[in-house]
Formats: C-alpha cells, sequence, structure tokens
C-alpha cells in the first residue's frame, strides 16, 4: 500500500514539475491534466471511489478542454514555444514569495486541523451515504453551490449572447 | 464478480465454473492474477472479434440498403472456392491496415502524434469493466459503476485534440475543434439523460441498476425502464447523444470524408487510422451497452417463458439489435450540418432532458399511488414530457421550413 503511494506520489510531482519546466504550452497542459489524473489515482488508493472517478470526469473531461481551448484562442502567432527571458532576481523573489504565501497557508491549515490519526482504518463509505449525507445535513452547502453554478452559467449566456440584430442572416 | 448460486441453470454457471477450474490449475499466489487476467482477454477477444464482426456488417447491411451487394469475396488463403460470403473481409482489412506505410508529417509533434490513437482505444477499452453482461457475469463491481463508466470516456476529447493539434495541419486542428465541440454539446444531454436512471434506482451501481427492473408487471410484462414515460423519453435522448457522442451518422461531421477529408485523421494513415475507427466501434458498442443496462432491463429476459435461455446471451442478442438499428440508422438519416447538430443539442436536447429529470422526480414521489390515481400517474408523466417535445420542437423549427428549392421540384 505504501509502496503504491510513494508510486502515485511521484508521478503526480513528477508530471506536475515536468509541466512546469517544459517550453513548449501545449505539452504543459497536457502533463497538467495528467497530474489531475493521477490526483484521481491518489483518491482511488485512499478509498474515496467516487470523489475519483468525479475528478476524472471534471478535470480530465472537462477543465482541461478549458485550459486547452483558452490556450489555442488567446496565443497569438504562429508558435507555440514560449520565449521566456533569463530569470532576473524580480523575478525569482516574486515567485518566491507567491509560492512560500501557497505553502505557509496550506501548512497552517493542515497543522491547523485536528486529525484523528489514532483511530482504526473506517469503513469503507459507499456512494448511497454519500448522497444521503450531502441531501441531508449538508443539503444548504449543496443548494449554495449550485446557486454559485447557476450564476456562473448564467454569467456566461450573457457574456457570449449576441444582440439578435447583429447576428447575420441564417440560411434556412 | 459474485458467487455462482447452485440453484441457477448449468448455463448460467457455466462461464464462471470454466473460471474457476482453470484459475485452480496455478499456485494460490497466483490465482488472484489469472482470475483478473482471464477475465481481460475473454473481454479483450470477445468486443475485438465483435468489432470485426460489426465492421462486416455494417458493410454489407449498408450495401443492401443502398441497392448494391457489400463485400463478398474475401475468402480463406488456401481454399480457393471457398468465399462463406465474404465473412473474413475484417480479417483482410487488418492486415492491409497493419501492412500500409505509416506516414508521420515531417512537421509534427511526433510524441502526441503517436500517442493520441493508443490513448483513445485504451480508454475507450475501459468502459467495457463495468458492464453487466449476465446474471453473474460483471467484471469489475463497482459501487460507482455509472460515474467511472463516463470517467473512462472523458479521455477521447483529449485524444482527438492531440490529433488534431500534434498533426501540424491547419485543417485538422480546425477540425479537431469542431469535434470537440460535438462531442462537449452531446455530454451534457447523454449524462442529463442517464440521471432519472440514478434517481429512480437510487443507486449508481450497474448491477443493482439491471437488478431493479427485474420482476413482471401483471406476471408476464417486464418492467424496464424503457417502459415508463420517463425512461422512453431519457432513452431517446440517450440514443441521439449516443450516435453524437461516436461520430455515428447523421452526426458523423467529424469525418465527413467527402467534405473534410477525415477532420482530425486527415494526417493519420494506416494501423493508426484503424486504431481510431476500433475505438469509435468499441465507444459505440459500449454506449450500446450501457443504454440496454439502464433502459433495457440489461441481462434481463423480455418474457417470463424466455428465461430459459441464459442472461449473456439475451445481453448479447440486444447488444447486436441495438448496433443494426445503429446501422439502419446510418443507412437512412442525411449529415447534419454544424450550426443545426449545435442547435438541435442545446435548444432541444437539453431543455428536454431537464425536463424528464422534473419527470422522474414525479414519478418517484407518487409512487404509492395505486388504482385510478395510478392512470393520473401515467398520464401526468406522459403529458409532462410529450407537450414540451411539441411546444420546443415548434419553436426550434420555427421560420425554418418547409424548405423550397430554386432548381428541384419535388
Amino acid at each position: 500500500m505504501t509502496l503504491a503511494l510513494i508510486l502515485i506520489a511521484c508521478v503526480m510531482l513528477g508530471s506536475a514539475a515536468v509541466a512546469v519546466t517544459l517550453r513548449n504550452l501545449i505539452h504543459s497542459a497536457l502533463l497538467l491534466v495528467f497530474t489531475w489524473a493521477s490526483i484521481g489515482a491518489f483518491y482511488l488508493w485512499a478509498g474515496a471511489q467516487f470523489i475519483a472517478f468525479a475528478q476524472i470526469l471534471i478535470y480530465v473531461g472537462a477543465v482541461s478542454m478549458i485550459v486547452l481551448f483558452a490556450m489555442l484562442l488567446t496565443r497569438q502567432g504562429q508558435g507555440t514555444e514560449l520565449p521566456i527571458g533569463s530569470a532576473s532576481i524580480m523575478r525569482a523573489l516574486s515567485a518566491l514569495l507567491a509560492g512560500g504565501g501557497v505553502a505557509g497557508v496550506l501548512i497552517g491549515a493542515i497543522l491547523g486541523s485536528p486529525l484523528d490519526v489514532a483511530t482504526s482504518a473506517p469503513a469503507a463509505i459507499s456512494v448511497k451515504q454519500l448522497g444521503e449525507q450531502l441531501m441531508g445535513p449538508h443539503a444548504a452547502a449543496l443548494l449554495v453551490v449550485g446557486i454559485i453554478l447557476t450564476v456562473a452559467l448564467i454569467g456566461a449566456v450573457l457574456l457570449a449572447a449576441v444582440d439578435p440584430k447583429e447576428q447575420p442572416e441564417d440560411i434556412t | 464478480m459474485s458467487a455462482v448460486v447452485a440453484s441457477e441453470s448449468f448455463l448460467e454457471r457455466a462461464p464462471l465454473q470454466l473460471r474457476d477450474a482453470v484459475v485452480a490449475y496455478f499456485p494460490e499466489a497466483l490465482q488472484w492474477l489469472v482470475h483478473h487476467l482471464i477475465t481481460i482477454t475473454v473481454i479483450l477477444t470477445v468486443f475485438g472479434l465483435f468489432f470485426a464482426f460489426t465492421t462486416i456488417a455494417e458493410r454489407k447491411l449498408l450495401g443492401r440498403l443502398q441497392n448494391r451487394l457489400g463485400p463478398n469475396r474475401t475468402g480463406l488463403p488456401f481454399f480457393k472456392n471457398l468465399r462463406l460470403f465474404g465473412l473474413t473481409q475484417p480479417f483482410a482489412d487488418a492486415v492491409k491496415a497493419l501492412t500500409k506505410e505509416d506516414i508521420v508529417p515531417a512537421n509534427a509533434d511526433k510524441l502526441l502524434h503517436f500517442l493520441a490513437p493508443v490513448v483513445v482505444v485504451s480508454f475507450s477499452l475501459l468502459g467495457f469493466a463495468v458492464l453487466p453482461y449476465g446474471r453473474n457475469l460483471i467484471p469489475v463491481e463497482l459501487d460507482a459503476a455509472v460515474l467511472y463508466f463516463f470517467a473512462a470516456g472523458a479521455a477521447t476529447e483529449l485524444a482527438i485534440f492531440m490529433a488534431g493539434w500534434a498533426s501540424r495541419n491547419k485543417y485538422s486542428l480546425l477540425a479537431a475543434m469542431r469535434a470537440l465541440a460535438q462531442l462537449i454539446s452531446y455530454e451534457l444531454p447523454l449524462l442529463l439523460s442517464v440521471v432519472p436512471v440514478i434517481i429512480v434506482t437510487s443507486t449508481l451501481s450497474t448491477q443493482d441498476i439491471v437488478l431493479a427492473q427485474g420482476g413482471w408487471l401483471f406476471g408476464f410484462l417486464p418492467q424496464w425502464h424503457v417502459f415508463t414515460p420517463w425512461g422512453l423519453a431519457g432513452f431517446l435522448i440517450f440514443l441521439v447523444a449516443a450516435l453524437a457522442e461516436t461520430n455515428r451518422s447523421p452526426f458523423d461531421l467529424p469525418e465527413a470524408e467527402s467534405e473534410l477529408i477525415a477532420g482530425h485523421l486527415t494526417e493519420y494513415s494506416g494501423f493508426k487510422y484503424a486504431l481510431f475507427f476500433m475505438a469509435e466501434y468499441f465507444g459505440l458498442t459500449a454506449l450500446c451497452g450501457l443504454g440496454i443496462t439502464l433502459f433495457l432491463g440489461g441481462w434481463q429476459a423480455p418474457f417470463p417463458f424466455l428465461e430459459f435461455i441464459p442472461s449473456y446471451l439475451w445481453f448479447g442478442m440486444k447488444l447486436v439489435a441495438m448496433i443494426m438499428f445503429f446501422i439502419w440508422l446510418r443507412g437512412t438519416l442525411l449529415r447534419l450540418r454544424i450550426d443545426q447538430l449545435t442547435r438541435l443539442a442545446w435548444q432541444f436536447m437539453v431543455p428536454l432532458a431537464l425536463i424528464n429529470l422534473g419527470n422522474a422526480g414525479f414519478w418517484i414521489l407518487t409512487t404509492d399511488w395505486s388504482g385510478p390515481m395510478q392512470i393520473l400517474r401515467w398520464g401526468v408523466s406522459i403529458a409532462l414530457i410529450v407537450v414540451p417535445f411539441f411546444f420546443i420542437g415548434r419553436r426550434l423549427s420555427l421560420g425554418r421550413g418547409p424548405r423550397t428549392y430554386s432548381y428541384a421540384t419535388s
């Protein structure tokens, strides 16, 4: 079990590291997708089947498409090679600051939250129990998430909508 | 896999007992590995052969539908006079694809160009793992099997993007974008048509969904989901979305041989090209299997007196029937334009699928209605799907027909 965890962690972190260092944007994006998939593998290792499949479905299926479309639609010019100048002190400092800040917040949160390490392994939670928990005690949170997503959807529709007068004559 | 129940008929138990007998020959430590390897080999063999014979059936049936003979010349290598109605055609095709020159464009991204067909085939095979082929025949019993099925299919979109982009051909890239637009548009109605089944059966496990469709109404009518108003509507939406997801006619714009020279596959040749088609057929077969599992009662027999036929044969017969239906559609319908295709998805199928979701909710809330109320329940449920169908359908075709042709008389 531990060996599998080490393997998954190596693949996950390795692909993430290579994705950051690659100069080819599309390769980086595809490696990032691979990293997301390996996070799904980690969830599977941890016994969270539902979360694992949802992770694959959402990140590998949907978010990857947004990333790739955004990349292709926004990049000007021919090449996909990203020209990056030599590293300056300022750039290195700001990167360290941003990365260190996120790491600090995360480590603080992890250390601050109580962990029941001593308890024995809990029984695997079925999807049905998960659904009942979501629909029962956590229904309010689910509704809020639903409202936020609906707002985002309406916003996207408004952004994409074209005034009907401007639309060219559609061939019937 | 579930344990064998001794009371079941011999044919029902035979595949599992055969597997257990083979596994017993191996040492204790290796048995789990052999157990899974046998399952994988059987799935690969059965569906590989099924793919081969689907292609020949498709070519022959399409030939008949278009008033020609279809391939009938291929024989066996050493028997000159034995032709077998050209049934060995798929194997000749395989040899042809394998021996063809593999051309990779000089500017192509070699690695991604190679990876795309590999990814698409391997992920299209993953879906077969969770389909219940028979009463005891399910390769992997997962709690979240339906979710797994769709997660496994998620990578096809990535593969199409990889194929289009790695070719370094602007037409390939544009065609890949078109294909992605189609796949993403139809993913939504596909998923939304599946959700009612999950609501009503309140499980994501494919085997439990099939078991929920067991039993007989009045002692002889099957209780498949397709025989309920929400189930029929869901099944029809599922069928159309499945057609579009697998790039089948009338939604085969991504390939469109005559206009786009196979779209994102323009720069592929030889075996890699064949792999994409293999993946397409695997995806079609897996989606048909899922449709059978969710709506057509899975491996259940249609009538009680036909239950002596083993469950896996019922699954096979339903699968063949669905594939034949899809071939028939391909021979009948015309290809849509891309704007018609996306309009159909977003303005017609998504709203209908959402209404059908509410319909399933109504159905589950009224399970305890009985007697005359039962008739009311059916009536309301049918009205909930038929009325929006006509209203949305009329709005969709408003001002778009009937078409008049300037140079042709009907």
